[in-house]
Formats: C-alpha cells, structure tokens, sequence
C-alpha cells in the first residue's frame, strides 16, 4: 500500500451502486475525516454520486469500529461505507 | 465465556443449549431467542432471503453488544450464532442465548442482546420476492427504538 493510501470499502446498495466492494484510494491531503472521504468519493465518478446521493442514511466504520461523519481517517485506515444495518 | 459464530450453516438450538449449561450447576435459567425468516404471503411473499455482512467487522461488533450484556446482568455464559449467506422461509437465521443463576437476568439479557444485534452488528438483509424481484430490507424504526429502550 502506498504511503497515502486507504481501503475503501462498501457494502449492501452502496456496493451495488459504486460498482465495486472495495477500492484502495491515494488520500488527498485535506481530507481528515469520513464526511470529507465520503463527498470527495462521491465526485470520484456519476456512480459513487448516486450511491453517496442519500449520504444522510450513510452509516459509516473506520478501521471496523463505528464512525460519524466527525471521525478521523488517516492513510493506512479501512473505511467501510453501508446502510443502516438490518441483521438479527 | 461467550460462544460468538458467524456462518452459512445451520445451528442446532437444543445442541447449543446443552453445550452451554454441560458440567455447570450454578445456571439457574437460559434465555433463548431463534430468528426465523419469515415468508409472508401474497405479492410480497419472500421466495429467499440473502445475509451479506463485513467478516472483519461482524464478530467483533458482536463482541462488543455481549460485553454489554455482561456488565449489565450477572451471566454465566452466553451464545450468538449468527447466519449468512442465502436462508429460505422458516430457516432458522440467529440464536442468542443468555444463562445466568436466576430467569429475569436471563431473559433480559436475551432481549436485550437481540434488540442491539439488530442494531450494532454489520449484517444486511436482501429478499428476493416470488416474482423474483429483489430488495435490501431497510432499517425498521421500530428496530431502533427497541434498542434504544436499553440506553
């Protein structure tokens, strides 16, 4: 992994959506925390902008723990994108 | 002391059980819940279900609500099994049992630890319909609420 990079992960019709489960993404400096990840994603392509569109319903994990939009995200960190979990 | 699986497999609730109070004459009660899927009927009746989760992320969250469990009551033991993959109507999809010296603890427990699974672990459910249509099955308000009951 490159020294700026992060592991992207999505799950359920986020993963749908994007297209993809997982991609390793270069971290642009500036960007700190899962809400900043998640609108810079968003712009990566017209697929991550209909899957970020309903961001608010958007549950979030960093390095498998649960995140709000406030966490911070450094390189080297897995962020997981989903919807709301709906186990049990 | 908690028994955590996560699997496609079937589980067997009586065997579980056994497992859970053998050689032990301190468990004065087990708490059971089984998740079933449920069918329905009609247009919207369910043909299958399919349980897609985050394997790094699952057992550990699970973990954490069983942590939980035990600061809150005295358990003396405790079992989770979660299912994945593609489960048909009828099949059984979780279990969660919670042992302790007396019935509330329990009981409480249990429900206790179905209400947060619902809410905490990173499981997700999609049905496909009879007519073969398919849906992610979306986060119940009701679902939180019960697990907001515990807070």
């Amino acid at each position: 992994m490159s020294t700026r990079g992060v592991t992207v992960l999505y799950f359920a019709w986020l993963k749908e959506r994007v297209g993809v489960g997982e991609e390793l993404v270069e971290l642009p400096a500036g960007i700190g925390t899962v809400g900043v990840l998640a609108d810079w994603l968003a712009a990566r392509s017209p697929r991550h902008a209909e899957a970020f569109a309903a961001r608010a319903t958007i549950r979030a994990a960093v390095n498998q723990d649960f995140a709000t939009p406030d966490t911070p995200v450094s390189p080297g960190d897995e962020v997981a994108f989903f919807p709301p979990v709906t186990g049990g | 002391m908690a028994t955590i699986r996560v699997h496609e497999a079937p589980f067997d609730a009586g065997a579980e059980i056994a497992a859970l109070s053998a050689g032990r004459t301190d468990i004065g009660g087990i708490g059971c819940f089984v998740g079933v899927v449920r069918g329905g009927d009609g247009r919207d009746a369910v043909a299958e279900m399919t349980l897609e989760h985050y394997p790094a992320m699952t057992v550990r969250a699970i973990e954490r609500v069983v942590a939980e469990a035990e600061q809150r009551w005295p358990l003396l033991g405790c079992t989770v099994i979660h299912r994945t993959g593609t489960l048909r109507p009828g099949e059984p999809i979780v279990l969660v049992l919670a042992a302790s010296a007396h019935r509330q603890p329990a009981l409480e427990a249990t429900q206790f630890l179905i209400d947060w699974l619902k809410t905490c672990a990173p499981f997700w459910k999609q049905e496909r319909m009879r007519d073969g249509q398919a849906r992610w099955v979306e986060a119940r308000a009701e679902d939180d609420e019960a697990a907001e009951r515990w807070r």
